[in-house]
């Protein structure tokens, strides 16, 4: 029997669905015992829990104050970096006027360190040329610091700096003074550090002068030219494997990097004056609040504004220094001026009382559709159950691994998709009830109604989904939150109605109860042979089942003109 | 048997038949009207009242308060300005954070020294200053840009899979219609804008063309070849899609407007959820203005559209001069 096909047909589904439910929270609960941060209940965003204020000062240099323009620019680029490491709705503002202007940053729950970092990393990125660079023998021995500037650079001094620089790779920038400066140099002041921390926080240096430092690690120090590019000279990074001259993937990993008009044109006539230069002339350093990042050598003269970074990266690597670079050209650097814990703007007894609202709401949502759909209030009930877990523990699983996490705006979508989860099994039943009234059998009524209707659903649920998708690329903060919500719905609502309700209907459509049109069955409707409303164009009268499963596409593009104006003939008498 | 699903069976057949398409200046006539008055009742009350999340504001710092409960700020604010809704939160182990809108000099130093007497500790301990908005202009310029976007490749997508350029026309204008009439009520409601009323406008957004597209689904299966037809004309094809799936529309709007209304009724008025009044609302006006549009504005106005070309109104003619 093809019947019982169908049914064990839909019992595979929804053991898949119910494998798909298990399986999430198997995850989950295999993470936890694992000691990985996942747990049953999301995370709330700021609105919701609340979560920690960063303010940041701006740190400019004595009498001068940051610009509201700068400030703004700022305030872009940190909200970059923050929804980069998720959506997490964070809140960034500006406090205060002129000289007492802060950044307020309120991210939610407690931010992790690397979060933290990305935040207070001031970040003022520079372009400069190297004139000098050797390793840091000083600490490079290591033991006493305090000792080091006997442990004299083994290169000899470059240059006595005496005449006037013609450029900003001209050996004349080094002057006695910065020589000495550099010769004095040891990047890490204590025994103890593991990355170069000679510098102050919150030091500021001249672009236009030459600079003395060191890279990160504090394992070379260099003498840099003054500034040529800034980082809002770069409008994009990214990382990636590199590909060869026939186009085969290499397994070497590169930082893709992208100037603005403006700044295309400077790295081009930087990149002309540096190729012809030896090394280490020829390199170009990249520095973050004065830190050298990296520091390639120009091996072309790069006019089109789309320069490569190569070098013995990892995956990590390259991704962490395209993040920096793409997001860390402040306009401005910061400094940390405190960082406390806040509480949720919205108390716990409104949520509460709100939720508790929403409660009724559901309710009352189940009370109609028992009214409207008696027996198969069951069906309609289970999948928004089933839906609503889902859900759940697909916010669960996100909030772990992408940082997820549910604000107010989060919960309203999950509400209004309570009407469109319901309205995608509306849409079905109410199909189903159309194949009923033609006459059809309720198993094939099921299968040509649900043909019919899963068009509309897919057609109405990806218009949906393009909104989602439009909107979280497009926007930032709270919408992107929304978006975000938006499409994990639709989604949700697909996969329950195909993997779910159908299923569970075509077993329903076999059981005495709902196939014999019970009164409290909800498919208790009247199928009279005798009528043909205006609007009818089918031919059938009573469709066999085999047929019926055929005529489930477009039943009229199968029918012959003649057909149809035979079919339509014998039937005009009754209309008017 | 219930007597709506009954209706359901009459409707399907066109027993019973409501002329949405002949009735259609009528719905116009409504529709300008209704726009119309959401263009210029919130202009006369002053346009919209934005949120200190938009347009900045004024913040207090209360230090080391013994009582941690928001509701002693809220009181002391209200006694000073009863039209202001202030955001309170705690800041740090015992710091209370009031942020309320724009206030003139006057108005900000009367409000610190009512905290301090109000909270009991010295009058500098209260601090003060202004905030600039956390949603800026750039989130909204994004928004906007997005929202765009996303109605122009919404437009493309329903061309290309109804295979008319002019159900898109129809639906994006009813989504217009939506978003004007939601906004509309919203600001002569005098409720103030925040950021969660913007997601809400955009969950509409969604909900609204949503549901426009159901039911032109339906159209569009109804007015295949209809032209051949002998009996039928394409409005009363197009008429009879809406009556067939005007059991659909109203259950489902009461299925999505239920927990919203919950909120919005139960939740706000009686306990006092305040904070949820304006998601909930807007979610509120916008789902039934989102249904409503679609059956009196989006079909109507497609038909419109369409039974004026040649091959629908020769068809037309022939079916009215048999009858």
């Amino acid at each position: 029997m093809s019947d019982n096909g169908l049914v064990r047909n839909s019992r595979k589904k929804l053991t898949w669905f119910f494998l798909l439910i298990f399986g999430l929270a198997a995850l989950i609960g295999g993470a936890q015992a694992a000691g990985a941060p996942a747990s049953y209940v999301p995370s709330l965003a700021l609105d919701l829990q609340g979560g920690t204020q960063i303010i940041l000062t701006p740190s400019l240099g004595e009498g001068k104050a940051a610009t509201q323009g700068q400030l703004d620019q700022a305030v872009a680029i940190i909200r970059q970096r923050v929804d980069a490491t998720g959506v997490s709705e964070a809140q960034i503002t500006t406090q205060g006027e002129a000289a007492n202007a802060a950044i307020v940053v309120s991210i939610p729950g407690k931010p992790d360190e690397a979060t933290l970092k990305l935040i207070k990393a001031s970040a003022l990125l520079e372009f400069r040329p190297v004139l000098t660079t050797t390793q840091d023998t000083s600490t490079a021995i290591g033991g006493d610091s305090t000792a080091s500037p006997s442990a004299k650079p083994t290169s000899a001094p470059i240059a006595t700096g005496s005449a006037k620089p013609t450029s900003p790779s001209d050996l004349n920038w080094v002057t006695a003074d910065v020589q000495k400066a550099y010769d004095e140099l040891s990047c890490r002041t204590k025994a103890t550090s593991t990355v170069a921390d000679f510098r102050e926080a919150g030091q500021v240096d001249d672009p236009a002068k030459p600079l003395v430092t060191c890279d990160r690690e504090g394992a070379f120090k260099y003498i840099l030219g003054p500034v040529e590019l800034a980082g809002t000279d770069i409008s994009d990074a990214s990382s990636g494997t590199r590909s060869s001259s026939t186009g085969a993937s290499l397994n070497e990993w590169a930082v893709s990097l992208s100037f603005s008009d403006a700044g295309g044109k400077k790295f081009w006539d930087v990149t002309k004056r540096l190729f012809p230069l030896t090394d280490p002339q020829n390199r170009f350093a990249v520095t973050i609040d004065g830190y050298v990042i990296t520091a390639p050598a120009t091996n072309a003269v790069i006019s089109n504004g789309a320069a490569e970074i190569t070098g013995n990266f990892s995956q990590t690597d390259a991704k962490a220094l395209a993040d920096q670079l793409k997001y860390g050209s402040l306009p401005i650097s910061f400094e940390v001026q405190s960082q406390e814990n806040i509480s949720a703007t919205l108390g716990g007894s409104q949520l509460a009382n709100g939720l508790l609202a929403g409660g009724i709401g559901l309710l009352l949502v189940i009370i109609y559709s028992i009214f409207q759909y008696r027996g198969l209030a069951i069906v309609t009930i289970g999948s928004l159950v089933v839906a609503a877990i889902l859900t759940y523990l697909v916010i669960a699983v996100l909030s772990w691994r992408q940082g997820y996490r549910l604000s107010l705006s989060g919960v309203a979508g999950l509400i209004v998709a309570i009407g469109i989860t319901a309205d995608s099994f509306i849409v079905y039943f109410e199909r189903v009830r159309d194949e009923l009234r033609e006459g059809r059998p309720l198993t094939a009524a099921v299968e040509v109604g649900w043909k019919r209707a899963v068009r509309t659903i897919i057609v109405s649920d990806g218009v949906s989904l393009l909104a989602a998708i439009t909107l979280f690329i497009l926007t930032v903060g709270n919408v992107r939150g929304f978006a975000f919500t938006l499409g994990l719905t639709t989604i949700i609502d697909l996969l329950v109605v195909a993997l779910f309700t159908h299923p569970l209907l075509q077993i329903l459509a076999n059981t005495k109860f709902f196939s014999s049109g019970h009164k409290w069955s909800g498919f208790e409707v009247r199928a009279s042979a005798g009528y043909r409303g205006r609007g009818e164009f089918r031919v059938s009268e009573s469709v066999s089942q085999a047929k019926s499963k055929k005529t489930s596409r477009e039943v009229n593009r199968r029918q012959t003109i003649a057909e149809r104006k035979a079919a339509e003939s014998g039937i005009s008498k009754k209309d008017q | 048997m219930s007597r709506f699903s009954e209706l359901g069976n009459a409707l399907y057949s066109g027993e019973k038949s409501v002329d949405f398409i002949g009735r259609r200046k009528i719905w116009y006539a409504i529709a300008a009207l209704v726009v119309a008055l959401s263009v210029i009742l919130p202009v006369a009350r002053g346009g919209f009242q934005l949120g200190i999340e938009f347009r900045g504001g004024s913040e207090f710092r209360v230090a080391a308060v013994a009582e941690m409960g928001d509701q002693l700020a809220r009181d002391t604010v209200h006694a000073v300005l009863p039209s202001v809704e202030p955001i309170i939160s705690t800041v740090g182990e015992n710091d209370l954070r009031i942020q309320t809108t724009k206030l003139e000099d006057v108005q900000a130093e009367q409000i610190r020294t009512s905290l301090a007497k109000a909270y009991g500790v010295e009058s500098n301990s209260v601090s003060s200053s202004f905030i600039g908005p956390s949603w800026g202009q750039e989130i909204t310029g994004k928004a906007i840009t997005g929202l765009l976007w996303f109605i122009g490749l919404a437009a493309v997508l329903m061309a290309l899979y109804f295979r008319t350029i002019k159900m898109s026309a129809a639906a994006v204008l009813a989504l217009i219609h939506d978003l004007v009439v939601t906004a509309g009520i919203y600001g002569a409601l005098g409720f103030e804008v925040t950021p969660a009323a913007v997601i809400g406008f955009l969950t509409i957004l969604g909900y609204s063309l949503y549901d426009t597209v159901v039911v032109f689904d339906k159209i569009r299966e109804n007015t295949f070849e209809v032209e051949f037809s002998e009996t039928a004309t394409f409005a009363e094809r197009v008429n009879l899609a809406i009556n067939q799936t005007l059991v659909r529309s109203i259950n489902t709007s009461v299925v999505a407007v239920l927990p919203v209304a919950a909120i919005l009724f139960i939740g706000s008025v009686f306990l006092g959820a305040g904070t949820l009044k304006d998601i909930s609302l807007a979610l509120f006006i916008g789902i039934l203005v989102g249904t409503y549009s679609t059956i009196f504005i989006a079909a109507p106005f497609y038909s419109h559209l369409r039974e004026g070309e040649p091959l629908y109104k020769d068809s037309a003619a022939k079916v009215l001069a048999k009858r």
